[in-house]
């Protein structure tokens, strides 16, 4: 077979050296220096440093605060996930079925996207607020004794909301347009086949639903590990008594605040190989039952 | 097996747009009806009332004298192939065939026979395991037809199901569906714009015009006798030679053209002389002469096309004028050829109206 080969040139290279350049300053590199500095023992005016081999890892494994961190991460994330896609799920296929008013319940709906998380903690901030907060006092007054400065459920309760709720609109758009994408005579026929809408919905809607809901996941998994910062750093900021620390937020607390360059960085690289792990599980396993 | 009744049936779109305005039809237990007429005619629509699809604004459809209005699609006992075959993506042929039956309950040993005696019946019995996206359009169009077959339904709907294939394959496919639904039994009703699928598949044919029956009947009958001007044009390819006349007492004239023998139409007023392509012959002595513009020649015939000399123009064009003759004949262009027409074959339409005079 012939195959057709062009002159070699330098220009492809230029096209592709801006993401290039990109990906080695604020990726490479810095993965690198957390790596090389995770075998690292600074001083605490971080005037020398030595090599200690693996002593940063063992610390951080044997931690009781870090697997304190780890087990929040793993609730945190599954809640966020499954909360966030069941949610936008639900009000994806409640919105495609409005005729009138549509392009209104939508865009309602797609709002709470151009949200910042740090914006949306300072929101639920306000709203949990002791004081003046409206959802801290509805609380009060149905029965629950709610306090998220003092207790740790409380407090867990309140970044699993208020990081759902801003992750709902972005879920919510691509169930949508993954909702439109399904032809309507694919939905016609099942109706002609299938009496039980709710069961349409879960032999036909949601199989062809899956690459969508798959692609999401992967996204909400990665946001509820480390977009969800700004929540927290702006919300509890760990409290109480680093209940509500994530991985990534202990790192940045460990490192900046603590000033433990070495065991948060080793930490660093211990959460790198716990979201590839992640990632590789994901591919492996759940991709093979979508059907693209 | 069952009969189906439109009672006065209506829609209207909640834009107020009118996509049915009034239908009447009663179909017979096995027989074969097809909709036709121009796109956005509703034919369509109604078949999707009947379906289940479209709500029904007014008026009511029964099947075998059970009123249907509100009865949810799944439980009218019909089936129907789409035009784009509506497969579901994510099952194997298999599936797709089994689904509907699977939602009523059947046993699985049940299910499995019917598969595969539809399957061998439509000749996709090989293809039972692979996906909808790894067939060709004929066989796609198989399977849609199979998961009509399994469910065994009291009535077939065909959403213009063949627009999707290519030529060759429309024609054998035509064949096969008219065969097979001899074969079943089934009453049918086939949703068409080809005027040849509405004439060879119907037994009787209804032509749609703006939400409403032009006529309905035989194909035969429709193409020899059509109530209206819409429906002559409609039926028959090569389409009619319609000639813009006047009658004044005596004569048909358009321009400088005269028809006699023809009595009792309506004075000043615009009416249209319907002759067939196929009632039209050379002959020194016939009543049009004809430029010759165009000869076709399509195998054991040709159809020889140009303007009609003398007539009065259609809505400022020249009258085209065409006649269908055997292959041997075959007039030079620019020629000059009179031709003769048998005036009982002749039609006589109100323009204004399209009603049919003679």
């Amino acid at each position: 077979m012939k195959r057709v080969q062009f002159e070699h040139s330098t220009i492809p290279y230029l096209f592709i050296a801006p993401q290039i350049i990109i990906i080695a300053i604020f990726f490479l590199w810095p993965a690198a220096q957390a790596v090389h500095q995770s075998f690292l023992l600074e001083d605490a005016f971080g005037l020398s440093s030595q090599f200690v081999w693996f002593k940063n890892y063992f610390d951080t494994i044997g931690d009781a605060s870090w697997r304190q961190a780890a087990w929040f991460t793993t609730v945190f994330s599954v809640l966020v996930t499954f909360l966030s896609l069941g949610i936008a799920l639900l009000l994806a296929v409640k919105a495609n079925e409005v005729i009138r008013g549509a392009r209104t319940y939508r865009t309602t709906l797609m709002w709470a996207y151009a949200i910042a998380p740090p914006v949306a903690g300072l929101m639920g901030n306000l709203m949990f607020h002791p004081l003046i907060g409206d959802l801290y006092k509805f609380l009060n007054t149905i029965g629950w004794d709610f306090n998220h400065k003092l207790d740790s459920f409380d407090a867990g309760f309140v970044v699993v909301l208020i990081a759902v709720w801003k992750q709902v609109s972005v879920n919510f758009i691509f169930f949508l347009s993954g909702l439109q994408g399904i032809s309507k005579a694919v939905n016609e026929a099942a109706m002609m086949d299938c009496k039980s809408p709710t069961r349409r919905f879960w032999t036909i809607t949601f199989p062809l639903l899956a690459p969508t809901t798959f692609f999401l996941m992967v996204i909400n998994i990665t946001y509820a590990f480390f977009e969800t910062f700004g929540i927290i750093d702006t919300t509890t900021g760990g409290a109480p008594g680093g209940s509500t620390n994530t991985l990534v937020y202990k790192v940045f607390q460990d490192g900046f605040r603590g000033a433990d360059l070495g065991g948060s960085s080793a930490q660093s690289v211990v959460l790198m190989l716990i979201v590839l792990a992640l990632t590789v599980i994901q591919f492996r396993f759940i991709e093979r039952k979508v059907h693209y | 097996m069952a009969t189906v009744k439109l009672k006065n049936i209506k829609k209207t779109y909640p834009n107020g747009a009118v996509a049915v305005q009034g239908v009447d039809m009663a179909i017979e237990d096995g027989e074969f009806i097809v909709f036709v007429g121009p796109s956005g005619c509703g034919k369509s629509t109604m078949l999707r009332m009947v379906a289940g699809l479209e709500n029904i604004t007014d008026g009511e459809i029964e099947i075998d004298d059970r009123v249907i209005n509100k009865v949810s699609p799944a439980d009218r006992d019909v089936a129907m192939v789409f035009q784009n075959y509506a497969l579901y993506p994510h099952m194997t042929v298999r599936g797709n065939m089994a689904y509907g039956l699977k939602n009523r309950g059947l046993p699985k040993a049940e299910i499995n026979q019917k598969v595969t005696d539809a399957a061998k019946m439509l000749r996709i019995h090989d293809f039972l395991d692979r996906q909808p996206n790894q067939l060709s359009g004929g066989q796609r169009q198989r399977v849609a037809m199979g998961r009509a077959i399994v469910r065994d339904p009291k009535v077939f709907l065909f959403d213009e199901p063949l627009s999707n294939l290519d030529a060759k394959l429309r024609v054998q496919m035509r064949i096969e569906i008219k065969r097979l639904q001899r074969k079943m039994g089934v009453t049918s009703i086939y949703v068409t714009h080809d005027q040849t699928e509405a004439m060879t598949l119907a037994d009787r044919l209804a032509v749609i015009n703006d939400g409403r029956i032009e006529q309905m009947g035989a194909p035969i009958e429709l193409y020899n006798n059509p109530a209206t001007l819409f429906v002559a044009s409609f039926i028959g390819a090569p389409q009619i030679n319609l000639i813009p006349v006047q009658f004044d007492g005596k004569n048909l004239n358009s321009g400088d053209l005269q028809f006699s023998g023809f009595k009792d139409l309506p004075e000043n007023t615009d009416l249209i002389l319907g002759i067939r392509p196929d009632v039209l012959e050379p002959n020194n002595d016939g009543q049009l002469e004809m430029q010759v513009d165009l000869v076709e020649q399509h195998g054991a015939e040709n159809l020889v096309y140009g303007a009609l000399n003398g007539a009065s123009t259609t809505d400022g064009y020249i009258t085209e004028i065409c006649f269908k003759t055997n292959q041997n004949t075959q007039p030079a262009i620019d020629s000059i050829l009179r031709l003769h027409f048998d005036q009982s074959h002749a039609m006589v339409f109100n323009k204004e109206t399209g009603e049919r005079l003679i």
